[in-house]
């Protein structure tokens, strides 16, 4: 075990004495404005993934005071991200929480990060746009409920976003309404990906390379992506563009402040009904940070947590939750995969690990047995992870384990990002176990219902067609497995179905926001990065109107 | 050594630029971990070294990868998943009951503790365990199914595939910082990746992996 080495940042905060880690350089430091614990400050933000580290941004450049929590440790990638899937676990949120329902969620990895900047830290760049209907999916297509928000609007935030992180993608995309060039060019399509191309023309229908959040040219300090593939155990070049790497150096720069280390336990309400800071637990110990607002930006698990775990006398069932949703329709994606072997070496370890998409099924709703739609996309897991794959899905073990593993430079994939719909039984709630910091540990209960399990039913058929199709031989289907995390305080237009608004201000305590996964009525069958980024801007704009019209 | 890859040898490239300082660290600490056990006793120790020859067999022609060693100092360091099954108890007390009921079946079947039994019958058992037919009281109502995917198989293969013998095994590239790869075409091999053995070529991939750094 590596458990002693390169892990100083787990120990002891970095972000203090007026600077913090420069996340560019293998050991220097960026200066780095502070602010006392008695003045309240314009806005605490709990999180710095991509919800609360875009706000960050946007706001302290807005000109407002912030303070940015994160329960997680300020990385330096250069000097401190192993090539190594073991060690690289401690970007995974790994504190203890207790998985129940039909489909108890696996999480950590591809759905729960523990640092600053977030799971974007160790994310696949995935990098996609909603389909405009599904704003609107109740009025238009049947199902799920409506955003409170127009896509157009929407799409305005995906530009910014895009811009921001640099995305590399296709010329042409082609699904949805027309969008503008992405501003970096395409990334080289590896073998896999190219499996993927087959296999779509193969079933007659559109593919395309991935917009994704890493670079194919240099930026800035940022170099263009050498094609290590260890992009989901946290990228050592900077050349993903990461909340970590982008927007947080932006809130630095913009005059934020932000806490490494310093997990926030509870939220404190004032006798007028509204919040008045949060306490954090730092360096050994609780603090209070005063704040005129408060945003909650700490993803679906931890977001219903906080707010939960802040129950008073005022607000015995937890804050901003007089529609007793927070918590309740948490949604994931279905993350299932065709696999299958193939004569050509395909070393599917090389370079990101989706490098090519088909968006069809999110697109095409002809001859659907089921609601929503789902994006699929080449895989590229690493030995320990597709070991994992091979024991937990398929069950192998033994001899019949090692055989199977050494297949593993002729294998290809296609997995699915499958919407799941709402439901209010799939929630978070508090559990009797504590953690290191006395805090109730989450409860996450999640069973799939019939339309997702046809959903599921419609990917694998088609997705093993689609390896028929380029003479995949032993070919099977992942029937486990789900990704991201969403829902537990969605936005909506009504007080008493939704928790937050079109803003993302909490209708109970107008000081209070909520600005990540959580505030999505719906799943979408897409990575769910970009909408919370986009979200993030559009929340931070709205709030700068207000202040500017004294609403705020 | 590898039958696919002969003479791959991920660590010739350690000195090399697909290698950083802490990915030679980190490495370098897991191949040196102690190969007795810190964490389980003796029974239990013994125990868990036969499941781990079940679970991954090892050939007999080069050093054994310490799968046992490896699992006691993560049950040392108590590096659980972060979330569990709430069928199971937390990762220390699964492996503990795991270990106890799985020794307790093979005394109810056949007499003779788990490490003693042949290796046919354990792998018996062992898919009894998978299948969630056995239902001793030493599994403290823990079901069987259940510690034998998510825990037992589950953690001693992801292990087993952390550990650069089997990347050789693979034919996995290995570390990749800063140096990455270029051609990533299908059938298109960097200098500094593993060469497969096709039939007739064996020789030829033999010379090529003994060049890679």
């Amino acid at each position: 075990m590596s458990a002693e080495l390169y892990l100083e940042a787990l120990e002891t905060p970095r972000a203090r004495g007026g600077r913090a880690p420069d996340v560019f350089s293998p050991t220097g430091w960026v200066p780095m404005r502070e602010y006392p614990l008695d003045e309240p400050v314009d806005f605490a933000i709990v999180g710095t993934g991509a919800g609360g580290g875009t706000l960050a941004a946007k706001l302290a450049e807005a000109g407002f005071s912030v303070v940015a929590f994160d329960a997680g440790a300020w990385w330096r990638p250069l000097s401190e991200f192993a090539s190594d899937e073991e060690h690289q676990q401690k970007l995974f949120w790994t504190d203890e929480r207790v998985c129940s329902g039909d489909n108890p969620l696996v999480l950590g990895t591809n759905n729960s990060g523990k640092a600053v900047g977030g799971s974007t830290v160790h994310y696949a760049m995935v990098s996609l746009r909603f389909r405009p209907e599904w704003f609107r999916s109740r009025s238009l297509l049947g199902y799920g409920v409506d955003w409170p928000i127009d896509w157009q609007d929407m799409w305005h935030y995906y530009r910014e976003v895009e811009q921001v992180l640099g995305i590399s993608g296709p010329v042409r995309y082609p699904w949805g309404p027309k969008r503008p060039r992405y501003p970096y060019r395409q990334h080289e399509l590896n073998a896999s990906a190219l499996a993927l191309a087959r296999a779509c023309e193969a079933q007659g229908i559109d593919w395309t390379s991935t917009p994704l959040a890493t670079l194919s040219a240099p930026r800035d300090q940022a170099p263009p992506c050498v094609y290590r593939g260890f992009c989901v155990t946290g990228c050592s070049t900077n050349a993903k563009q990461s909340v970590l790497n982008t927007w947080l150096p932006r809130a630095l720069k913009g005059g934020a402040e932000v806490r490494d280390l310093a997990m926030v336990g509870r939220i404190e309400t004032g006798p007028d009904g509204l919040a008045s800071g949060v306490h954090y637990h730092r360096d050994g110990s609780w603090h209070f940070q005063r704040a005129r607002h408060v945003v909650v930006a700490g993803y679906a698990i931890e977001t219903p947590r906080l707010l939960l775990n802040s129950a008073c006398p005022r607000y015995p069932d937890g804050l901003a939750n007089s529609s007793g949703l927070v918590g309740k329709n948490l949604m994931v994606h279905s993350n299932q995969a065709a696999w299958g072997l193939v004569d050509d070496e395909i070393r599917w370890y090389k370079g990101p690990p989706s490098l090519a998409i088909s968006e069809h099924w999110n697109y095409c709703d002809d001859n659907k047995d089921f609601f929503g739609g789902y994006a699929f996309m080449s895989q590229g897991p690493l030995p320990a992870a597709w070991a994992e794959t091979q024991v937990g899905n398929r069950g192998l073990w033994g001899q019949a384990l090692v055989d199977e593993m050494e297949k593993y430079n002729h294998q290809v994939g296609l997995k699915i990002v499958g919407e799941t719909l709402p439901q209010e039984r799939n929630r978070v709630s508090l559990a009797d176990e504590r953690d290191a910091y006395g805090l109730p540990i989450a409860r996450v209960s999640y069973s799939f219902c019939d339309n997702d399990l046809r959903l599921i039913n419609h990917a694998m058929r088609f997705l093993r067609g689609g390896l028929e199709g380029i003479d995949a031989r032993e070919i099977w289907s992942e029937t486990e497995g789900t990704a991201h995390l969403m829902g537990t305080a969605r936005m909506g237009d009504d007080p008493r179905t939704s928790v937050v608004n079109a803003d993302c201000r909490s209708w109970d305590i107008r000081n209070l926001w909520i600005c990540d996964g959580s505030v999505f009525p719906t799943s979408g069958g897409v990575n769910p990065s970009l909408t919370i980024q986009a979200i993030a801007c559009r929340t931070a704009d709205r709030i700068g109107d207000m202040a500017r019209r004294g609403e705020l | 050594m590898s039958r696919r890859y002969p003479e791959y040898d991920v660590q010739s490239k350690r000195g090399g630029p697909s290698w950083n300082d802490v990915t030679r660290q980190i490495v370098d600490a897991r191949l040196a971990i102690p190969r007795e056990p810190r964490f389980l006793d003796a029974t239990q120790w013994t125990i868990l070294c036969a499941l781990c020859a079940c679970v991954v067999p090892q050939p007999q022609n080069r050093p054994e990868v310490p799968l046992a060693a490896l699992i006691d100092a993560r049950l040392l360091a108590d590096h659980g998943d972060g979330y569990r099954d709430a069928r199971l108890p937390p990762f220390r007390q699964a492996w503990r009951i795991g270990l106890a009921a799985l020794d307790a079946e093979a005394l109810d079947r056949h007499a003779e503790g788990f490490a003693g039994l042949s290796r046919t019958q354990q792998d018996e058992l062992l898919a009894d365990a998978q299948a969630g037919d056995l239902v001793h009281p030493a599994w403290q109502g823990m079901p069987s199914r259940l510690f034998f995917s998510l825990r037992l198989a589950h953690d001693i293969a992801a292990a087993y595939y952390r550990h650069p013998v089997a990347w050789n095994e693979v034919g996995f590239g290995g570390p990749a910082a800063p140096r990455g790869y270029v051609r990533l075409g299908a059938n298109h091999r960097d200098a500094w990746e593993p060469a497969e053995a096709r039939p007739g070529a064996e020789s030829r991939a033999r010379e090529l992996n003994r060049h890679v750094r």
